[in-house]
């Protein structure tokens, strides 16, 4: 027993030993990397964000330097803080708050303490850096946009958020990260690698020499420059048309689906997104409900498509056979079904074959084409399948899976989905009868509108649209050289655009043709709906136009949408005129429309939901 | 081993070979933490691990010397070591340099020398003597008062030139004296009183003294079966309360404010967010740069002359008292481990070679070497993992300093020496 005491002992500090060892070392030994380790300086090189260009080399994103105050907290150390906050023009709440956060962050990693110092501010604290021990001035390269507009498009950088952070370890707090637009969809191309350089320190924070002989530096690679397809000139031009309106234009190129311009208004300038005004700006913008100035309604908005719908009516029952050029209806200016129901048309009423249908954009005319094509089936389900898989042809109902970062489905329903609705399978041509005009379940956004035009353009296919012409160096990914066929024979388009043409021609929006170009069109009308205190209430309806020009080798098709404009021809038909003529011609000769256009203001329309009293529509 | 063939006697291999794995990976780990900048040589003599290596060379002439000497001399010259060690100590007082407040050096010439590192050695020795002679026996008060005698004139010493780590050193005696036969009411005293004192400490000394004295009145009336006078258990409730109220005086009034600090750290006594921010940067940032550097190696460690929190001098004395820092950062836990088992092994060894001696005095001395590796390795690792208080005392044959390699060497090769003359009794 005496012998063993000593002896016992020596071994269970042993283990005690082992054991604790095995908790420092082990069990919690959270993996510590290198850029956590405090013994090693990181000194990081950021490399010039590449460059955007438009489609015909105007420079539309640039660079400027800008300095950050770094810190990492658990390295500050006896520090004068109010001298401190002096030279940073910070108060001492300022100061806790900030260290705070960034001790939240991580105590041993750098984060932002302030960032964008003016280049005075620079010189005179640079000097000055020296003396406060965990601080340091990262200089940083922000954007400089050389244009007002297109920031829908352009988008902004802004610094990683923790969610970016861990997604991908790449980024460190305060590093920058796209947000929108094109800076985040070509995110690693623009941004390049950063560069790290290791440095060995002592314990009093002195460098002694490299880590490891810079066996771990990484060399920073530069981002490169991109080319996007719009055209900046297009694109100042729609959003100049586009304003004191909300809305959006979205046209493409039909021969390559390069999308030319992408307005969404309103926007804001993208200048305001950059440097220290940066977060108040985006606040305001944030918050603005009723403009959205945010959100891209060219890629966003979702909305019955109307009349231009009736294309492809018109096209899906031309290919399963169940009308030709010479059917004709006689419009009475209202279209019975089902009993006592009705649909009102305002074509004029008279005979109507498929030119005129299209060309007056006749409801009773589609209505009995479209419950031809679903009553050729025995089967509604089956039918509406048919039907559905040709309007799918043409992108709609789904992502259009491109390089842009948002983008929504819309809606084109099939079998399963009336199915769904009506569990009892009572249901066919008449039910589903709003489809012939482009209302009732059928959502599109504008780009997939525009899309439709240039498969409608190209007779039969089209390209995915997209935003990258070119990467430096790189070739743009083949997805977007692939051509998607539509379900439609070529051969049935002619007699469509030949009613599209005769839109402009004699048609709905005989008012707003182009001297010198054949443009097909098609004007729409959605209605819409929103809730006012829990009350249903229909606004004024969107104003919609859809076109491509010229007739022969189209080398634009567009969509518009005015929201809240009243009838298609109104506004989104003039614009959508204004901007093929100043695509095409370079120049636009019709100044009158162009000045009613201009002066034209909405405004007025979007606050009347707002006003909290009763309010007309469609005025 | 020409000695051994020539004198036919026969050593502890297995002790030797333990001994040289730690010197030479406590100078491979010296080297690391006292190197600065790129390797030129391994002989620059203006560096520690320079230095390290003479000393080195310089045991080993020392084992020589231990092994050359008659085994019985070291019994018969126990008493005039002890004494030459003790002038040694006082002298001290007169010519000693003072090296960070503790003036436990002679500086000669270039080389400065501790004389407590010795002191160890000539205790043991004394006291090996003392127990083992005759007319001792410990189990007799006066016997035990002796030896506590022999064992506080140094440690008095020690303490006196501001050296606690060392003094605490001589409570490893404790061991020796049970293994000799002192009775076990000393091994639960002493235990009690430890429990005592830190709680005395952490939940002050009053609330301590009413739960025993309730503890031990409970235990009184109601557990023991023979009812004696009450004065029994009033009178251990007192003496209780007198350790009790006197380790906190103590604690509160001779020990020095940065001794004061170190233990209210340990129990977590402070409080106050100022006091501790404080603290943080001055005796708690040695040992948190020490546990960040050991746990920072995982579990294979960053390599040899990779350590970056070592390359970069974070951990401060790190070639002296906190070179294990350095093994825990480069060698990882596997390094770590096998130092932890070097020195268990090699405690464990003496202890077994203790237990197989003949004479009382090579018995004696055997587990006074024990006791004080173990004292040693136990407060040195523990304080370097953050397990106890932080006492400054160096790692066996690990640190950096020539005191210490040649008090240990001696401490052990005087013992190698006894047993090789144990087996050549046989």
């Amino acid at each position: 027993m005496r012998k063993l005491l000593l002896f016992s002992i020596v071994i269970l500090v042993g283990i005690l030993f082992i054991t604790r060892l095995f908790y420092l070392q082990v069990s919690s030994n959270k993996a510590y990397t290198i850029y956590e380790d405090n013994a090693i300086r990181k000194v990081f090189h950021y490399p010039k964000r590449g460059y955007v260009y438009d489609r015909n080399g105007e420079l539309l994103v640039a660079n400027q330097p800008s300095y950050d105050v770094m810190i990492i907290p658990r390295e500050v150390k006896y520090i004068d803080t109010l001298e401190f906050c002096s030279l940073l023009k910070i108060t001492k709440e300022d100061y806790i708050k900030t260290y705070n956060k960034s001790y939240r962050y991580s105590p041993r990693l750098p984060s932002v303490f302030l960032a964008h110092l003016s280049k005075e501010d620079y010189a005179f604290l640079s000097e000055k850096m020296r003396k406060y021990k965990g601080f340091y001035i990262q200089k940083r390269s922000l954007r400089d946009y050389q244009t007002s507009i297109g920031a829908n498009v352009l988008g902004f950088i802004a610094e990683a958020n923790q969610r970016d952070i861990k997604k991908d370890p790449y980024y460190k707090m305060g590093d920058l990260i796209g947000k929108q637009g094109v800076e985040i969809s070509y995110e690693k191309v623009l941004r390049g690698i950063k560069g790290v350089k290791f440095i060995q320190k002592d314990r009093f924070n002195r460098d002694i020499s490299s880590y490891k002989n810079g066996d771990f530096d990484i060399i920073p690679i530069p981002g490169k420059d991109i080319t996007i397809t719009i055209d900046a000139k297009l694109q100042a031009y729609g959003e100049l048309l586009m304003q004191n309106k909300m809305g959006g234009i979205v046209a493409i190129e039909p021969s390559t689906g390069e999308i030319l311009s992408l307005v969404s208004a309103p926007s804001y300038n993208p200048n305001l997104l950059v440097g220290r005004k940066r977060s108040a700006n985006y606040t305001k913008l944030h918050n603005d409900s009723i403009h959205l100035p945010l959100i891209d309604k060219g890629l966003l908005r979702m909305h019955e498509p109307g009349s231009p719908f009736k294309s492809l009516i018109a096209l899906a029952a031309l290919q399963e056979g169940v009308i030709d050029l010479t059917t004709t209806i006689t419009c009475t200016g209202e279209y019975h079904y089902g009993g006592k129901r009705t649909i009102r048309c305002h074509c004029g009423t008279g005979r109507r074959n498929l030119n005129s249908g299209i060309s007056q954009s006749c409801n009773s005319y589609f209505a009995t084409t479209y419950r031809k094509t679903i009553d050729k089936y025995d089967d509604a389900s089956h039918a509406m399948d048919a039907w559905s898989n040709h309007i799918k042809s043409f992108g709609l109902g789904d992502y259009l899976n491109n390089d842009l970062s948002v983008g929504k489905k819309g809606n084109i329903p099939n079998g399963a989905y009336y199915d769904k609705w009506y569990p009892d399978f009572k249901w066919g041509s008449t039910t589903t009868i709003s489809n012939a005009i482009g209302q009732g379940e059928i959502l599109v956004t504008p780009i997939q509108l525009a899309n439709v035009m240039a498969a409608i353009a190209n007779r039969g296919f089209y390209y995915t649209p997209h935003i990258i012409k070119d990467i430096e160096g790189v070739s743009i990914p083949e997805k977007y050289k692939t051509l998607h066929q539509t379900t439609i024979d070529k051969r049935h388009f002619e007699p469509v655009i030949q009613g599209l043409y005769d839109v402009y021609n004699e048609g709905t929006a005989w008012f707003l043709k182009v001297p010198g170009i054949e443009i097909c069109g098609k004007t729409g009308t959605a209605e819409n709906f929103i809730k006012i205190d829990g009350k249903r209430t229909q606004l004024t309806d969107h104003s919609i136009f859809v076109a491509f020009a010229p007739k022969e080798n189209p080398k634009i098709a567009i969509a518009v949408l005015v929201e809240n404009g009243y009838f298609g021809a109104r506004w989104a038909g003039r614009i959508a005129s204004l901007m093929i003529e100043k695509y095409i011609k370079g120049d636009v000769t019709l100044k009158q429309m162009e000045q009613l256009v201009l002066n034209k203001s909405l405004e007025e329309e979007y606050l009347k939901p707002y006003s909290g009293k009763p309010f007309k529509i469609n005025q | 081993m020409n000695l051994s063939r020539n004198r036919g006697f026969k050593v502890d291999w297995i002790t030797i070979i333990l001994f040289m794995l730690l010197v030479g990976f406590g100078w491979i780990n010296i080297f690391s933490a006292s190197l600065s900048g790129e390797v030129t040589s391994y002989f620059d003599f203006s560096q520690p691990y320079g230095k390290q290596l003479v000393f080195i060379m310089f045991s080993l002439a020392l084992i020589i010397l231990v092994f050359s000497l008659e085994a019985k001399i070291y019994k018969r010259f126990a008493s005039i070591i002890y004494l030459v060690s003790i002038l040694s100590l006082i002298g001290l007082f007169i010519f000693g340099k003072t090296v960070s407040g503790a003036t436990s050096w002679y500086a000669i010439g270039g080389i400065t020398i501790q004389p407590s590192e010795f002191a160890k050695v000539a205790t043991v020795l004394a006291v090996a003597k003392y127990i083992s002679d005759i007319q001792t026996n410990i189990k007799t008060i006066k016997d035990q008062l002796k030896t506590v005698l022999i064992i506080s004139i140094p440690a008095l010493l020690i303490l006196l030139q501001n050296d606690a780590g060392s003094t605490i050193v001589y409570a490893s005696f404790f061991f020796v004296f049970y293994r000799e036969g002192i009775p076990h009411i000393y091994l639960l005293i002493g235990f009690g009183l430890l429990i005592l004192g830190i709680s005395s400490l952490k939940f002050l000394a009053l609330p301590t003294s009413v739960v025993v004295a309730v503890l031990i009145f409970i235990h009184h009336f109601f557990i023991k079966k023979k009812k004696r006078s009450i004065l029994n258990p009033i009178a251990i409730a007192l003496v209780c309360a007198m350790f009790s109220f006197g380790i906190q005086f103590f604690y509160t009034t001779i020990l020095q404010p940065h001794q004061q600090d170190r233990i209210s750290l340990w129990l977590r006594l402070e409080k106050d967010p100022e006091k501790l921010e404080s603290l943080k940067r001055t005796i708690l940032y040695n040992l948190n740069e020490s546990e960040k550097a050991i746990s920072s190696g995982g579990f294979t460690g960053k390599g040899f002359l990779e350590g970056t929190r070592t390359i970069g001098k974070f951990v401060p004395e790190q070639h002296t008292d906190y070179i294990f820092s350095t093994v825990g950062e480069e060698w990882g836990f596997l390094g770590s481990t096998f130092v932890v088992l070097l020195f268990v092994l090699l405690i464990l060894r003496v202890l077994y070679i203790a237990e197989l001696q003949k004479s009382q005095f090579s018995r004696v001395y055997g587990y006074g070497v024990a006791s004080i590796l173990f004292f040693h390795f136990m407060i040195n690792i523990g304080m370097v993992m953050g397990l106890i208080p932080t006492i400054g005392i160096p790692l066996p044959f690990f640190s950096y300093g020539g005191s210490g390699l040649w008090g240990f060497t001696l401490l052990l090769f005087i013992f190698i020496k006894l047993d090789s003359n144990r087996i050549n009794e046989w």
